[in-house]
């Protein structure tokens, strides 16, 4: 019992370090790249790009993982949750509590992906990790730049959900 | 326009999903 216990906590230490990342980049980083980029006797924004954006970035997807594989470990380990119940949304258990947490769930697992599917691969070209031309960097930017606002539009509800398993839906 | 471009339309974006998904897992759960 307090081994999920310790998941549990471990999920929540890792999905404040990854959420609390992505409103970093979503709400300061964005907004300072595009205002240093427009002040043209300012300092410019390779600093970020150099030094704080790789670091935040590795944070950002190991804290994603660690928070998806906790989460999926305490849905299998909770006596009140299962990892099928909760990923087939409690249909026909009659139990919001099982299909809340399973809503949260499935909005979690799509961020993951958006995550290491998109968000860091195009980080990649974009940080020049990879090599990528100008219009290959272009682009990337933009398939980065969608993935991690949608995810910040998902986290509203899926941070919705995942207090509504144990406290109720809200509505 | 894309509410993605904009902040305020981000987060509008998720507080309406989220009323919308509310009401669908209360459906769900029949309750």
């Amino acid at each position: 019992m307090a081994i999920m216990m310790i998941d549990r906590w471990l999920h929540i230490v890792a999905g404040v370090m990854w959420i609390g990342l992505l409103y970093y980049f979503n709400f300061v980083q964005v907004p300072a790249m595009a205002a240093a980029n427009a002040d043209k006797d300012g300092p410019g924004p390779a600093a970020i790009g150099k030094y704080v954006a790789p670091r935040a970035l590795f944070w950002f997807r190991w804290a994603a993982l660690v928070t998806w594989v906790t989460g999926a470990i305490f849905l299998a380990t909770a006596p009140q949750y299962s990892l099928h119940g909760a990923f087939t949304l409690g249909i026909g258990a009659h139990n919001a509590s099982l299909t809340a947490i399973g809503f949260g769930a499935w909005l979690g697992t799509i961020m993951l992906f958006n995550v290491w599917a998109l968000i860091w691969p195009n980080q990649k070209k974009i940080l020049g990790i990879v090599q990528a031309s100008d219009a290959e960097k272009a682009t990337a930017r933009r398939v980065a730049f969608l993935a991690s606002r949608t995810n910040t539009v998902l986290s509203i509800p899926m941070l919705m959900f995942m207090q509504a398993g144990a406290h109720g839906i809200p509505f | 326009m894309n509410p993605l471009e904009t902040i305020p339309g981000t987060v509008i974006a998720g507080v309406v999903l989220a009323v919308i998904l509310a009401f669908a897992a209360k459906a769900i759960a029949g309750a």
